[in-house]
């Protein structure tokens, strides 16, 4: 099924002039009202005018993580706050996240591509979503909302966490579609079981779109079978827009449709920047071309991925990007939680004698992430005294905690026994097999 | 008098006891007290060695972490009551113990007692008035 017919199968060609002629409007607005593109584009003597081509995108600067940062909160709107009616947040780990604004017409842009999300998996009015992404300063919770109250859908506006009581509401609502990240859908799941429910006969569930995390086909498949459902891959990202980036089709659940008519997707050589032709792996990189309030410029995204130029047999004419197989940097995801390593060891070495030898160790386990730090005790903080020892575990899990907010646990272990390879340790070890 | 104790760093995995038994075997050193506190992941071993200066160099050779503590060993007759009357006389004083060991000497009638104070030098005393014998590492180790 497909949301919006007219956009979503344009033919190429006219797809592409549509596509110059937003990103035309777009670098002339950033030039003329964001001070950051500007001074970016004057500093490589580039002028909104040469860009001529979708081509001339190349011509770009790109913009990356930090640079949202270095201009908090709202250092990068284009337009002032009084047109700007509702701001998200990316879950920051440095202490300040990435903020992002939306005007009225984004808001609408957005209820429109989750519309075309939620539809190309097969939702459509008459159908109940239990939208269990949260809600807040989190875009999945309230992107997912306004799609579904588009297509009008009944929406079931539980967000996330209290487990038992969404089981329950599964149960008696009989809700025939899910949104949620596909760990929570799992978690969901086991608790179902230790209630004597059984998720694939008891709920009404007939499909599920899940996204915010990375996970693997053969998480689909186990989350298919667990729910008797299809099991459908959205993406977004908070700098981007939020979910609404790129949706999998029921048709073929084969690769995510890039909503190219607001966002154009690029691949690059992620050490030296050239942009790739279309089917060689390398670093994804967006451009928003309809947004208002908050457009980005060439956004490094950091996942790696290839994109798909084949014509899809559900008859959309975007190209499709893979699944995410990984990413540039070595940030990990837990929980739904940006988490840099370089982050937790800022955070062990405040901690007086430790020193960096330290370790990651990232598990998944009845479904959720779980994150050991692994820290080599030595004469500095060694004690005969085990309370002593304990003090200093129990620190470094209250710091983790209150720096990220994600829950971990701490192990001591003896000197040199983290393996050191040419001198560089291994950091993270991450065992979830997604 | 304070005898001097060696801690060692031990791993919850197997063989790492049997590492430092090795360890300290190799370098010729002899164990006259030994205790170990465990908790889920780690373990402290608490050794009184024949040669403290010998065992400290060749654990750390072999990359274990180790801490000499201060501790105070006595003597007391190996009969019934024996510790209850060192510790109800530390009891009176208020004198609060962070860990214990015993173990029987061979040569004699008595218990050795090794404690671990925080206010060790206020425990000293109320031992001494009471006329407990308070021992060194050597004398620990000839006993």
């Amino acid at each position: 099924m497909i949301w919006n017919q007219e956009f979503e199968t344009l033919p190429r060609e006219a797809l592409e002039s549509l596509q110059l002629k937003r990103l035309q409007a777009t670098v002339n607005r950033v030039y003329a009202t964001v001070p950051f593109y500007k001074k970016k584009f004057d500093e490589i003597g580039l002028k909104p005018v040469h860009i001529k081509t979708l081509k001339d995108m190349r011509l770009l600067p790109f913009t990356v993580k930090t640079d949202l940062r270095d201009n908090y909160p709202f250092g990068l709107f284009s337009v002032p706050m009084s047109s700007v009616v509702r701001v998200h947040a990316s879950s920051g780990t440095t202490g300040k996240p990435i903020v992002v604004g939306y005007t009225r017409r984004d808001i609408d842009t957005w209820a429109e591509l989750m519309a075309r999300t939620l539809t190309a998996a097969g939702i459509h009015q008459g159908d109940i979503v239990h939208n269990a992404y949260g809600y807040g300063l989190f875009t999945g919770g309230l992107g997912a909302h306004y799609g579904a109250e588009r297509i009008g859908a009944s929406v079931v506006p539980i967000s996330g966490g209290n487990t038992k009581r969404q089981i329950l509401i599964l149960k008696d609502f009989g809700p025939t579609a899910i949104t949620c990240t596909p760990s929570y859908a799992l978690h969901l799941a086991d608790v179902a079981r230790e209630m004597g429910i059984d998720p694939a006969r008891d709920f009404k569930l007939r499909v599920g779109c899940f996204g915010a995390e990375a996970w693997s086909e053969n998480m689909r498949a186990q989350i298919e079978k667990t729910f008797n459902i299809d099991a459908i891959d959205i993406f977004g990202l908070t700098e981007v827009i939020g979910p609404g980036v790129s949706s999998e089709c029921l048709e073929a659940k084969n690769g995510l449709h890039v909503f190219e008519d607001h966002f154009i997707p690029e691949i690059i050589d992620p050490a030296s920047g050239e942009p790739l032709p279309w089917g060689e792996k390398g670093e994804l990189v967006f451009t928003s071309i309809t947004k208002e309030a908050f457009p980005v410029i060439r956004y490094r995204t950091r996942d790696l991925t290839r994109l798909n130029a084949e014509q899809c047999v559900c008859g959309r004419t975007f190209v499709r990007m893979e699944r995410i197989t990984g990413r540039t940097d070595d940030m990990l995801i837990i929980r739904g939680v940006n988490v840099f390593p370089s982050q937790i060891e800022s955070a062990l070495l405040q901690i007086e004698g430790l020193e960096p030898h330290y370790q990651i160790i990232v598990d998944r386990k009845n479904n959720l992430d779980t994150i050991e730090l692994q820290v080599e005790v030595n004469e500095k903080i060694f004690s005969d005294e085990v309370k002593k020892l304990e003090v200093i575990e129990k620190r470094v899990v209250h710091d983790i905690k209150e720096m990220f907010g994600v829950s971990c646990t701490c192990k001591l272990v003896e000197p040199k026994t983290i393996a050191r390879s040419e001198g560089k340790a291994q950091r993270v070890i991450d065992k979830r097999k997604i | 008098m304070k005898a001097e104790q060696i801690s060692v760093f031990l791993e919850n995995k197997s063989g790492r006891l049997a590492e430092v038994m090795r360890v300290l075997g190799a370098a010729q050193v002899n164990i006259r007290a030994l205790s170990i506190a465990d908790t889920s992941d780690f373990g402290i071993l608490r050794i009184i060695v024949n040669d403290k200066e010998k065992a400290l160099a060749a654990l750390k050779e072999n990359n274990f972490t180790v801490s000499k503590t201060e501790v105070v060993a006595v003597e007391v007759p190996d009969t019934p009551g024996g510790l209850s009357k060192i510790l109800d006389l530390l009891d009176a004083k208020k004198v609060n113990v962070e860990y214990m060991y015993a173990f029987i000497e061979r040569h004699s009638e008595n218990a050795l007692i090794i404690f671990r104070f925080d206010e060790k030098t206020r425990a000293i005393e109320v031992l001494q008035k009471a006329g407990i014998t308070i021992l060194s590492s050597q004398e620990v180790y000839n006993r």
